[in-house]
């Protein structure tokens, strides 16, 4: 049965039907049919104040639920305005649906008022992208943008429609299925490689389970945790992947890499087989790539077949979804445990001896201080008083890395950031999309005093839909990150990282009309942090931190991820 | 070092910048690149040869298996194939120097597409080498303008066209347990 539709009541219709309940976004002259078309439809429209912070906003409500979240913007400015969030969602694996609206077909091509070639700036940017040309193919393409964004190894896809397609009518005829012949998704893993998976991981001495992102994208925490029980190995959440494993799982080290822990990095360089799930072998993780895990054969399991080998060649390749291949990969140990498991008892005893070693040496430690808030205090506060259950979300710094040192997370999509482009301005508005998502969770956007500014605009956001967002500024009055290679690496010359004029966080947030509170003594942290998650809506909440604070374990770059710098160096004795 | 890329692709816009981006993203030069429509006018067939560091080979090959107008991506350089290129050549002339002009060509197997006082239009096929030569030897009998087709090349080797079949729309959330099942042949 066909019926005569306008093309953005179409679009909204097939919306509906992929589920979409919620689009952040931001109008404009060529999306004035669509809105016109919304004023009477069920999806709810979130009105963010840049249309960067939709797409941040959209990935909060994805990387928070595993759903697909939905932005939209205007043409040209509002287009272009997107592009770091699409590469934010494109690096980091997140389904992402992007509608943007572009000048009439007949207008293209000819410099027509707020145009741009939204198509071609958007190609290297998103995971696939549509020009719309034809009303015709409207449902057609939604629902393939749906598909391609959810499916295989999520990501952003961009839908630009132009404002007489939108305002066209045509007969909809809803769409029962989509082919893509040349899209090829491998889910199930070879058998074979399989089984030769299960041999390799009985005769290792040392294996070691590095575990990513991938793990969350394809929900496969149940099969992680059955996988590393059954094998017994130390395993690693990389920084996408935290949560999961839970935090507080026996075998569970930390995270690795440039501010991993000592003994994640040490683990992974005396490892005799790594197992690879779902992460991509980042210079983050890695350090310098030819010292990485030298000792160490490599299964590699990813459903992206151009990740494999990219940057560390796979002894054993997988291709395939971690949820079904480690289901799969757990199903061919159980069936071999009872003649294989015992093989190795003794260096596998050797290898957890050593790695608790490692662990008892040098322990993530937070530091303390009586007289002032220190960075990490207050990350360790965080993480008691949301006990495993709240969504963070961080911004991108110094502080990024310590909220994921000392923040345990037990559960995926709890712990939400910017990993692979480092997006600063990320957080705060990527927590507005969690909240939507999660209206019973408390929601933390732990942020910068740098990156907080970046998103200072969403506060309006918060206030006006009265969010369950309580912003942790963690405000030590530098871009910390880049000052502390400043001062590591360029001799203290300090250059552009002094942020002065701070604005007074009670004013600022009660000209929007929440509380906001400002603190500095470490007497004041815990009250601070349960007012703030006691009142109800929006709050913010600026901690003055140590500002020379440095972010340790730290492995400089060029260096091997064994070679940490562990501390602060350590004031010569004077003698006397 | 020269790498041979045979690509299947769908006939659509945007299709043929999504599959230069992987090259220009990774500032590789381009040496020649054709394409054109195959049977099924859907699909084109392209060819595309590219200077790119031997290490990276599979890795630009599997980047563009990745995108989704790419049906099939096969590297050529070092399999077996037939290669040719189509050189479109004019040449000015003096009058006592066209009959060696064509006997050139005959050796060639050059055919003359055009004849004028001023001297002829040429066309020749050959691989890459044997077109480079021809130029060189028509070169020293006049002044030369040459149009190069680039190299089309077709696979000895033909491998099986995997193609994913269809799946249901709608709801995505759901579908995300797709099997390989989605896969035929
Ligand atoms: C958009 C963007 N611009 C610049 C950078 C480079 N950068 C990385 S961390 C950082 C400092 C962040 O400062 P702040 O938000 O105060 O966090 P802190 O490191 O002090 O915790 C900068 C400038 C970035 N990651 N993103
Ligand atoms: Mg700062």
């Amino acid at each position: 049965m066909a019926t005569l539709m306008s093309g953005a009541k179409i679009l909204l219709e097939c919306l509906v039907r992929e589920g979409v309940d919620c689009i952040f976004g931001y109008p404009g002259g060529v999306t004035l049919p669509l809105y016109d078309a919304m004023y009477e439809n069920p999806i709810r429209h979130v009105l963010v104040r840049h249309e960067q912070n939709a797409c941040f906003a959209a990935e909060g409500y994805a990387r928070s639920t595993g759903r697909v979240g939905v932005c939209c913007a205007t043409s040209g400015p509002g287009a272009t305005n997107l592009v770091t969030g699409l590469v934010d969602a494109l690096m980091d694996s997140i389904p992402v649906v992007a509608i943007t609206g572009q000048v009439s077909t007949g207008l293209i091509g000819s410099d027509a008022f707020q145009e741009a070639d939204t198509f071609g700036i958007t190609r290297s940017c998103t995971k696939h992208n549509y020009l719309v040309k034809n009303i015709g193919d409207l449902p057609q393409v939604i629902h393939e943008a749906f598909h391609i964004a959810s499916s295989g190894r999520p990501g952003p896809v961009l839908v630009d429609i132009p404002k007489d397609i939108f305002q066209g009518q045509a007969h909809y005829v809803p769409v029962s299925s989509i082919h893509l012949p040349g899209y090829k998704v491998f889910t199930e893993g070879h058998t074979g490689q399989i089984r030769r998976a299960a041999q390799m991981i009985w005769q290792a001495e040392r294996p070691f389970v590095y575990a990513g992102g991938g793990i969350v994208a394809s929900g496969a925490s149940a099969e992680l945790r059955e996988f590393v029980e059954l094998i017994d190995a130390p395993a690693v959440n990389t920084l996408m992947g935290l949560g999961a494993l839970p935090a507080d799982h026996p075998n569970f080290i930390s995270m690795p890499g440039m501010h991993g822990s000592y003994a994640a990095n040490m683990g992974m360089s005396g490892s005799d087989l790594l197992i690879a799930l779902g992460v991509r072998f980042d210079d983050r993780v890695t350090g310098r790539l030819a010292a990485f895990a030298p000792h160490a054969k490599v299964i590699h399991v990813d459903i992206d077949p151009s990740e494999i080998g990219k940057n560390r060649a796979a002894d054993l390749p997988i291709v395939g979804d971690c949820k079904r291949v480690i289901a799969r990969l757990n199903k061919v140990l159980t069936e071999t445990a009872p003649a294989e498991a015992g093989r190795n008892s003794e260096a596998r005893r050797n290898w957890w001896r050593q790695i608790r070693q490692w662990k008892e040496e040098h322990p993530l430690t937070p530091a303390f201080s009586t007289t002032e808030i220190k960075p990490q205090h207050l990350m360790v506060e965080i993480d008691r008083i949301s006990n495993g259950r709240a969504i963070v979300s961080a911004d991108v710094g110094q502080h990024q890395m310590w909220a994921a040192q000392f923040i345990r997370f037990n559960e995926p999509r709890l712990w939400l950031n910017s990993g692979g482009l480092g997006s600063m301005g990320f957080g705060l508005p990527a927590a507005i999309g969690a909240a939507f998502a999660n209206p019973d969770k408390i929601v933390f956007a732990v942020v910068g005093d740098g990156g907080f500014q970046m998103s200072i605009p969403e506060l309006a956001t918060m206030a006006n839909y009265g969010l369950n967002v309580k912003v942790v500024v963690m405000n030590n009055g530098y871009l910390g990150m880049v000052r502390q290679w400043q001062s590591l690496f360029y001799n203290n010359r300090l250059c552009a990282v002094e942020l002065e004029a701070f604005p007074d966080a009670a004013k600022l947030a009660g000209a929007y009309g929440f509380t906001g509170r400002t603190i500095e003594s470490p007497a004041d942290l815990v009250p601070a942090l349960q007012e703030a998650i006691r009142e109800p809506g929006p709050y913010l909440l600026n901690v003055r931190v140590s500002p020379n604070e440095n972010v340790y374990p730290m492995v400089p770059a060029g260096a091997a991820i064994n070679e940490m710098v562990l501390g602060p160096p350590k004031p010569v004795a004077v003698p006397k | 070092m020269l790498q041979v890329i045979s690509l299947l692709v769908e006939n659509k816009p945007g299709a043929l910048m999504r599959i230069t981006g992987v090259l220009s993203a990774r500032g590789y030069n381009i040496e020649s690149l054709t394409v054109a429509r195959t049977l099924d006018p859907t699909l084109s067939r392209m060819t595309i040869v590219v200077d790119v560091d031997a290490r990276l080979r599979t890795a630009v090959i599997k980047q563009m298996n990745k995108l989704l107008n790419v049906l099939q991506v096969s590297d050529l350089t070092d399999s077996p194939a037939v290669s040719r290129e189509l050189v479109l050549l004019r040449i000015r002339t003096s009058q006592e120097a066209r009959t060696a002009i064509l006997k050139e060509a005959e050796i060639f197997g050059a055919r003359v597409v055009d004849s004028s006082l001023e001297g002829f239009a040429i066309e020749a096929t050959g691989d890459t080498e044997k077109m480079d030569e021809f130029i060189n030897v028509m070169r020293s009998y006049g002044d030369i303008d040459v149009t190069r087709s680039g190299l089309v090349a077709v696979s000895l080797d033909p491998k099986k066209l995997r193609l994913s079949g269809p799946v249901p729309a709608g709801m995505a959330a759901e579908k995300l347990q797709l099997t390989d099942g989605v896969l035929n042949g």
